[in-house]
Parts: structure tokens; C-alpha cells; sequence
């Protein structure tokens, strides 16, 4: 895959729109997991909007992040940091060959209370 | 067969960039009934004019179609150049090759073709139009102005001046507005009140000026330079004209848990009250919300004490009726109540305030006289953290899209009082930018930085919370790349601003439109911008959009003009292009009455011949002429088809259709 491609892809499947960012850094500011991450939230964001992949995929922050949706929420331009976040994960996952969800492994632990993101992302996590 | 003209437009290269202009005018000219066509870079120029003029005279012109802009822009300029010619100016007709064609499609094949199907279908149009003449309607030399802030009073001041009667329609008890509220005033930090008060006594003082305060408009009819108003004067509970403002009544009220709007609710008036000293009519007005007697007939002690008898607890609100030539809307705006931003703790801790709140608290005329204190216990904060931005650039749907304007510049006046008045206390200000273009407002800002030692920090605050007492301000230093915990004493958040709600009623009224946050909308955006799209409704202050005061009072003054130029006028030329029945097809079933907006419908009742001698007597509609806007609304309506408009009669239209249809 060109760089072009890894950013088109990552633009996809984050499913966010990182040009509405306005780099205000609310969502920097609200992260609870800010301290351990090496990229931080507003540099997810504004990472991908140049297309600086291989910095993106080489980061160690996206073991740190929370899945908590904290940057989500605050974000007062509509972006999702966290689903950057996901998306440069699961391109790590999926590089590494370690995709490791199997769909009938999911529904004994899905709870009503669960955000499904955090599933997933949790799940990809464990299983790296 | 009319003898038409075609005249196609490049609009410099916004048409001839994307339609072929040189093939138009080709092919157009076989058209029947054309007998001169010709294309021309500034159609709208004097030269372009001049075009026109010639080839009606030269080839004996009966009609003339223009290619070019929307005829918004310059229908009236080509109408003007053809009666100059000796031509009926309803004989021109426009066809919209710039914002309908090459505005839109980039394609020039595509775009050439849809051109000449819309200079057939203003061809086909103008084959239909006969000569119209223009009506004429009287002018009431006065000026109805909605909303006494700033705003409403320049204008007032500005329209009597010029000899003009003028009544300012204000909602509150007071006039003043917002500004009365301020301390002191970016960017020469002079005294709010010591600006205002003077032009709110001359109001009070100027014959020309009727202040009709604590009222609101209840019903607008007519249309530019006949507006008829109807006007609530809310029951104030005690008589104007009697009441000296003495305030004793204040004094002796047992009632005083009211809170106090004029200080944002930081503290507590009585039920009988005057907003604040310098209030203009400086007089009293009862809160029949905390009254005693007014809720339970026990009490009537301010009555006993008013020593010139002014307190009438039997009053009920009264409707008054004025006409007006023009009216300028100057209803301004309120702060965005920051609580549904849990982020920042407005709802749960009391010393983190809204800007408007620390006005009033740094006011010497404020809830602590002016000392800077927390609401929370009444001591001097230490560290002061400012939250610029608060609800607004934010399409998160919490606030509002747009930068309210003013809260950069207020924020480093508060920073920079604070540091003046109160040297060993520490601010910070979490900013995504700073905006201050503006003559001396960067000057202003660095100022407050390199003078005042404010801390600006680049970056958003994400959390707020008490720890001990202490609010923690958790946000980004994006420069440094760090997240930053500030340990404040008072956190002030700068509140986006938006139109004070009632705008919509009033526009609504008014037939004047409003954007998608309630700001009422401009007719040009450059070039009318302090012009309503209602022919005779001006715009001033923040109503319009987001705008400081010498931005406001400039556009006052810009509104006062413009509302002058109408007033100077003994009549107004009527738009001829107006409704009209066929009063042998109309049954009187009265549904182009409910339909007209303005009311221009009325029935009479007509005797008809029937042929053999004998007659018979039916109710038919009749428009009055001088009230129709054409707006067309009735003639879709009518069942029987007898309504027309004249200029858009419904042959026209369904001939322009067939012509559009024929490609
Ligand atoms: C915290 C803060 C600090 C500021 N500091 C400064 C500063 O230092 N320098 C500066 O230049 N600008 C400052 N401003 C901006 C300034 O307040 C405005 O530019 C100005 O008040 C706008 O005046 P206005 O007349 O358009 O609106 P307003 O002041 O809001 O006046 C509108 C008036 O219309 C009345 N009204 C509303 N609706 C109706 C209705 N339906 N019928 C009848 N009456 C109605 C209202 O009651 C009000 O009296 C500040 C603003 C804020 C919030
Ligand atoms: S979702 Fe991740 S990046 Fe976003 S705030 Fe939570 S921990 Fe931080
Ligand atoms: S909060 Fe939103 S707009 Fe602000 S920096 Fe983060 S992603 Fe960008
Ligand atoms: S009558 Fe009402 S306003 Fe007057 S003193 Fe009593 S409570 Fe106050
Ligand atoms: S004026 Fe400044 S603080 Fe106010 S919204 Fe605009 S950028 Fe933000």
C-alpha cells in the first residue's frame, strides 16, 4: 500500500473527518491517559490530516489509550480522536497478522452496558 | 410581435469564462421576434447602458432581454436605462446566466446550452409583457426603532437629529441594554456607564424621542413607509408619569428575594424596583412575580409610602397603535448560559462565572461595589483562570458555529484589569487564537501580555473540578505539548453570544428573514448590509450579528442614514407588478384573503350585466394596490383561476415553462 492508500484507509475506517479539526487541543486536554501516551489525541488527529503514517504507526500510545470517548465527547468540532486512535490499532493488528477476534468468542462477554468500541478495541488489545 | 433586443453579459470572465458568449448572442439572434443581439464584457457599465439605449432607439425596440446577473443585482439598473430610451421599464426582462448558469456548472458546453435556454425562456417572458406604470404611496415621517440598547439609541438619536420623530420600543424597564451592564470599555477602558448614561438622558431629553420601555410590538401591518404597529405597554404597576424615583417604595418593600437580572443574578432586588440608578425613565416598576399583594391582595405597603400617589395595582397591560415609515430592529443579544457544558462546572461551583457576571462584579455600581470577591465566600481570588471560546466555534451542537467576536477583546480587558487593580493576583487565559483585528485591539492584547504579565496559554480546557476547595483547570499547553492543571480561586468562562431570543417574534412580524442562529439577515452582505431584505427594516447592532460597540454604533448611525433618506422622501414609487382579479371568473370564496400576508384582500360586492337586461349582484375581491407586494401567493391559491399578477401573470410563466421544456 502506498502512503496515500494507509491514509485513505485509515481515513475510512476511523470514519471521522480530521480537516473539521480546528486544533484547539480540548480533547489533549481532557484525556485521562494523556501522561502515558506518546502521541497525544490532537496529534492522532492532525498526524493523519498530513498523512504521516509510519509516525502514527510506530507509536506506543495506542496501547495507552482508553477507549474512554472522553475526547470524543469535548471535541466541540464534531471529530472522533479516539476512532484514529482505533483505526491506527487495528492497522497495527491487522499488520501484524494478529487479528485475533473470532465472532463466536464475542457474545458470552457483550454486556448492554458496554460501548462497542470499547469491546473491540479492548479485544484487540488482549489478543496482540 | 414584440421587437426584442438580446443582450448578453460576460460579467468579465464570471459568465465568459464558463458560457460562450459569442454563440449565444449567434444563435439567439434567429429567434423570432429578435431583431438585435449583441454581447458585451460589463453589461451593467456605463458603456453597457449606453449599448442598451442606442439599439432601442436605433432599431425600434418594443422589448429588451438581458443575459447577466441574478436581477437582484442590476434588474433595476437596466430597467432605469431602458425608460431613459423612452422604453417602458417592465419591458425588460432578466435572464439569470451567472448565479443560475456559470456560477453553478463547470462544464462549457453544458453551461452554453443552458444559458440559451434561459435567455429563450426571458425571451419567451417578455413577448407576453405590457408597458406597467408605477403607482405612487405617501410616506409617515416616523421611525419606529425595536430595542433600546446601544444599538436603538444611536439610531434614535441620529433619526431625530435630522428633525425626525422616533419611538424606541423597549422590552425592559430601562433602555441601556447590555451596555449598561459593562465596567469598563475595550479598547480606551473608559467607563461604560459614564459613555452611555449621557446619550440615554438625551433620548429621555430629545422631543423627537418617545421612549416606550417595559412594551413590546405586538402587530406590524403595511408595508414601507405605511407600517402600521400595534404596541404592548406591559402593566408597569405604577404611573410614569407621576413616579419621580425617589425610591423609597425600594426601601420599605418586604419583599426581596427577586433576582437581580441588571446584576446577572449575583444578588437579590426587591419586588418593586428600578434596574439601576442611572435607568432610563428613572422610574419603578413591580415584579408581579414576587409581589405580595399582587399574589395575594395582602401587602400594598410601597403604595402607602409613594408620596405622589404613582403605584396602581389595578393596572393591565394597554395596546397602542402608531404608524411608522421605516423601522430599524436593534434587539441585540444575551450571553449563552454556559450550564449545558458540564466540562467547565458552571452549574455546580459558584465561583466559576461567565464574563457578563464578572462585569458586574468588578462594577462599582455591582453586587460587591466593585471589589473583585468569589461569589462563593467573599474573599479575593488569587489565581484567576479565563476559558476563551466557551460554546462558541463549536458544530458540536452544544453551541454555536460562529466566533462570537468580542470575547478575545474582553478577555484581555478583564485580564488586564484584574492585574491592574489587583497587581498580585495570577491570570491565565486558555485561548485557540486570539482574534483581534481592529484598530489598536493587537495593541491592546500584547498589552495585556507584555505589560500585565497575563498568562496565554494555546490550548482548550477539557475539565473543571473542586479538589479541596480549589478549582482544578485540566487543559492543553499545546505549544509546550503538555496537559496543565491550573489550581484556581475563580474560573471565568467568555460565553458565546447569541440574538436575544424574541428576535424571531419580531422578525416574524416583520417579514424580515433570520439565519440559522437567529441573527436577522442582511440584504447584501457588502453592499446593504444594514438593509433588511423588507423594503423599510433596517438592521443595527448585534441582532445582526456578533459586534462590539464601536461596530454597532457605527452601524446605527449607517441605519439612521438610510432611514433619514426614506423619511426625506413625500412618496414612494409602488411596484406595479401586482395582483389584480378577473372579476368575472372570482366567486368571492375568500381564500386569496386568508392567503395574503398583507392583508391587501378585501370583497366587494359588484352588480354584472347578464345580457337580456337582466343583472345580478356577486362579491368579488379587490386588491388594494397600495398594500399588494406581489409576493403571488393568491394567485396560486384561487380555485377559479381569476386571480393574476401583473409582470408574472400565469400566461408568462406557463410560457417560460413550454420554452424551457422545448429543449
Ligand atoms: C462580557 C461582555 C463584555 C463586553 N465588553 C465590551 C467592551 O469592553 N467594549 C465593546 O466595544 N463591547 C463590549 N461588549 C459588547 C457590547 O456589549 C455589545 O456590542 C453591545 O451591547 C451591543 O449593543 P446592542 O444595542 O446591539 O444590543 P443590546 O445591548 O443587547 O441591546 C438590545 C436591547 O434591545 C432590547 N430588546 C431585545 N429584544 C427586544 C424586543 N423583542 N422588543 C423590544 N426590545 C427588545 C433589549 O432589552 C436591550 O435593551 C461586551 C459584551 C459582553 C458580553
Ligand atoms: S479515548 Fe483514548 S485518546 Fe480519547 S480521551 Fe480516552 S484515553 Fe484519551
Ligand atoms: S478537540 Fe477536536 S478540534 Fe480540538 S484538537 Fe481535538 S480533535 Fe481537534
Ligand atoms: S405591594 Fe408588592 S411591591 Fe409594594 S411593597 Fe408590597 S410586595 Fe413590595
Ligand atoms: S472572539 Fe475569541 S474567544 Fe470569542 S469566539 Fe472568537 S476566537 Fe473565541
Amino acid at each position: 500500500m502506498t502512503r496515500e492508500e494507509q491514509k485513505e484507509n485509515l481515513l475510512r475506517m476511523s470514519g471521522t473527518d480530521v480537516r473539521k479539526c480546528m486544533k484547539c487541543g480540548k480533547c489533549s486536554g481532557r484525556c485521562p491517559a494523556y501522561h502515558e501516551m506518546d502521541i497525544k489525541p490532537h496529534q492522532f488527529v492532525s498526524l493523519l490530516a498530513q498523512g504521516k503514517i509510519e509516525k502514527l504507526l510506530s507509536g506506543k500510545a495506542i496501547w495507552s489509550c482508553l477507549s474512554c470517548m472522553a475526547c470524543v465527547e469535548r471535541c466541540p468540532r464534531g471529530v472522533a480522536p479516539a476512532a484514529v486512535v482505533e483505526a491506527v490499532r487495528d492497522t497495527v493488528v491487522r499488520m501484524q497478522g494478529a487479528n485475533g477476534i473470532r465472532a463466536e468468542d464475542i457474545p458470552p462477554i457483550v454486556d448492554e452496558l458496554i460501548p462497542q468500541q470499547l469491546l473491540v478495541s479492548a479485544y484487540r488489545k488482549y489478543n496482540k | 410581435m414584440q421587437r426584442i433586443g438580446v443582450f448578453i453579459c460576460w460579467c468579465g470572465s464570471n459568465i465568459a469564462a464558463t458560457v460562450d458568449v459569442e454563440r449565444v448572442s449567434e444563435v439567439i439572434r434567429s429567434e423570432p421576434g429578435v431583431v438585435f443581439s449583441a454581447n458585451y464584457q460589463y453589461m451593467c457599465s456605463e458603456n453597457g447602458q449606453q449599448l442598451v439605449k442606442n439599439a432601442i432607439k436605433e432599431y425600434n425596440l418594443t422589448a429588451v432581454v438581458i443575459g447577466s446577473c441574478s436581477p437582484r443585482m442590476h434588474e433595476a439598473t437596466f430597467r432605469k436605462a431602458a425608460e431613459e430610451a423612452g422604453l417602458n421599464p417592465y419591458m425588460v426582462e432578466i435572464a439569470n446566466i451567472r448565479e443560475h448558469c456559470s456560477w453553478i456548472h463547470k462544464d462549457r458546453e453544458e453551461a452554453t446550452e443552458k444559458a440559451l435556454v434561459l435567455v429563450r425562456t426571458a425571451i419567451a417572458k417578455v413577448n407576453l409583457d405590457a408597458p406597467l406604470q408605477a403607482g405612487e404611496s405617501p410616506v409617515t415621517k416616523r421611525a419606529l426603532v425595536i430595542g433600546g440598547g446601544i444599538a436603538g439609541i444611536q439610531a434614535a438619536l441620529d433619526i431625530a437629529e435630522a428633525g425626525f420623530e422616533v419611538d424606541i420600543v423597549e422590552k425592559n424597564p430601562t433602555i441601556g441594554g447590555r451596555m449598561a451592564q459593562l465596567d469598563k470599555t475595550f479598547p480606551t477602558l473608559d467607563c461604560s456607564a459614564c459613555i452611555l448614561t449621557p446619550k440615554m438622558v438625551d433620548c429621555a431629553q430629545n422631543e423627537k424621542i418617545d421612549i416606550l420601555s417595559y412594551s413590546e410590538v405586538e402587530e406590524v401591518k403595511g408595508f414601507v413607509g405605511n407600517f402600521s404597529v400595534k404596541i404592548r405597554r406591559k402593566a408597569r404597576y405604577v404611573d410614569e408619569t407621576k413616579c419621580t424615583g425617589c425610591k423609597v417604595c425600594m426601601e420599605k418593600c418586604p419583599s426581596k428575594k427577586g433576582l437581580n437580572e441588571f446584576n446577572m443574578g449575583l444578588n437579590n432586588r426587591t419586588a418593586i424596583y428600578i434596574p439601576f440608578a442611572q435607568a432610563i425613565p428613572n422610574v419603578a416598576v413591580i415584579d408581579p412575580e414576587q409581589c405580595i399583594k399582587l399574589k395575594t391582595g395582602k401587602c400594598g405597603i410601597c403604595q402607602k409610602f409613594c408620596g405622589v400617589g404613582a403605584i396602581d395595582y389595578t393596572m393591565k397591560d394597554e395596546f397602542i397603535e402608531r404608524k411608522y415609515g421605516a423601522i430599524v430592529v436593534a434587539t441585540g443579544f444575551r450571553p449563552l448560559k454556559p450550564d449545558k457544558f458540564n466540562e467547565y462546572g458552571y452549574a455546580d461551583n459558584k465561583d466559576v462565572i461567565t464574563s457578563l457576571e464578572l462585569e458586574r462584579l468588578m462594577n462599582a455600581a455591582g453586587p460587591t461595589d466593585g471589589v473583585l470577591l468569589r461569589p462563593s465566600d467573599g474573599t479575593h481570588p488569587k489565581v484567576i483562570t479565563f476559558i476563551q471560546c466557551v460554546g462558541s466555534r463549536d458544530t458540536s451542537g452544544c453551541g454555536k458555529p460562529y466566533c462570537s467576536k468580542i470575547c478575545c477583546m474582553y478577555t484581555a480587558k478583564h485580564a488586564m484589569l484584574i492585574r491592574e487593580k489587583y497587581p498580585d493576583t495570577e491570570v491565565h487565559v486558555f485561548y485557540i487564537d486570539v482574534r483581534t483585528p481592529g484598530k489598536n485591539y493587537d495593541e491592546f492584547y500584547r498589552r495585556a501580555v507584555e505589560q500585565y504579565g497575563v498568562d496565554y496559554i494555546k490550548g482548550m480546557v477539557g475539565k473543571v473540578y473542586n479538589q479541596n476547595g480549589k478549582l482544578m483547570v485540566q487543559g492543553s499547553n499545546l505549544i509546550d505539548n503538555e496537559q496543565v492543571v491550573i489550581p484556581s480561586d475563580l474560573v471565568v468562562l467568555a460565553t458565546a453570544i447569541e440574538p436575544e431570543p424574541s428576535v424571531r417574534k419580531v422578525a416574524t412580524l416583520l417579514t424580515a428573514s433570520i439565519d440559522t442562529n437567529n441573527f436577522l439577515t442582511e440584504s447584501h452582505a457588502k453592499l446593504r448590509p444594514v438593509e433588511s431584505p423588507t423594503a423599510g427594516v433596517y438592521l443595527a447592532g448585534v441582532c445582526q450579528g456578533p459586534k462590539d460597540i464601536p461596530e454597532t454604533v457605527s452601524q446605527a448611525s449607517a441605519c439612521a442614514a438610510k432611514v433619514i433618506g426614506l423619511l426625506v422622501k413625500d412618496k414612494l414609487k409602488t411596484n406595479p407588478c401586482i395582483a389584480h382579479p378577473d372579476e368575472s371568473m372570482c366567486n368571492g370564496c375568500s381564500q386569496c384573503a386568508n392567503v395574503c400576508a398583507y392583508g391587501a384582500i378585501t370583497y366587494v360586492d359588484k352588480e354584472f350585466r347578464l345580457g337580456g337586461g337582466k343583472t345580478e349582484v356577486r362579491r368579488v375581491a379587490s386588491v388594494n394596490p397600495a398594500v399588494c407586494q406581489g409576493c403571488g401567493a393568491c394567485t396560486v391559491t384561487c380555485p377559479s383561476g381569476a386571480m393574476d399578477l401583473s409582470g408574472f401573470s400565469s400566461g408568462q410563466i406557463m410560457s417560460e415553462v413550454e420554452a424551457i421544456c422545448k429543449m
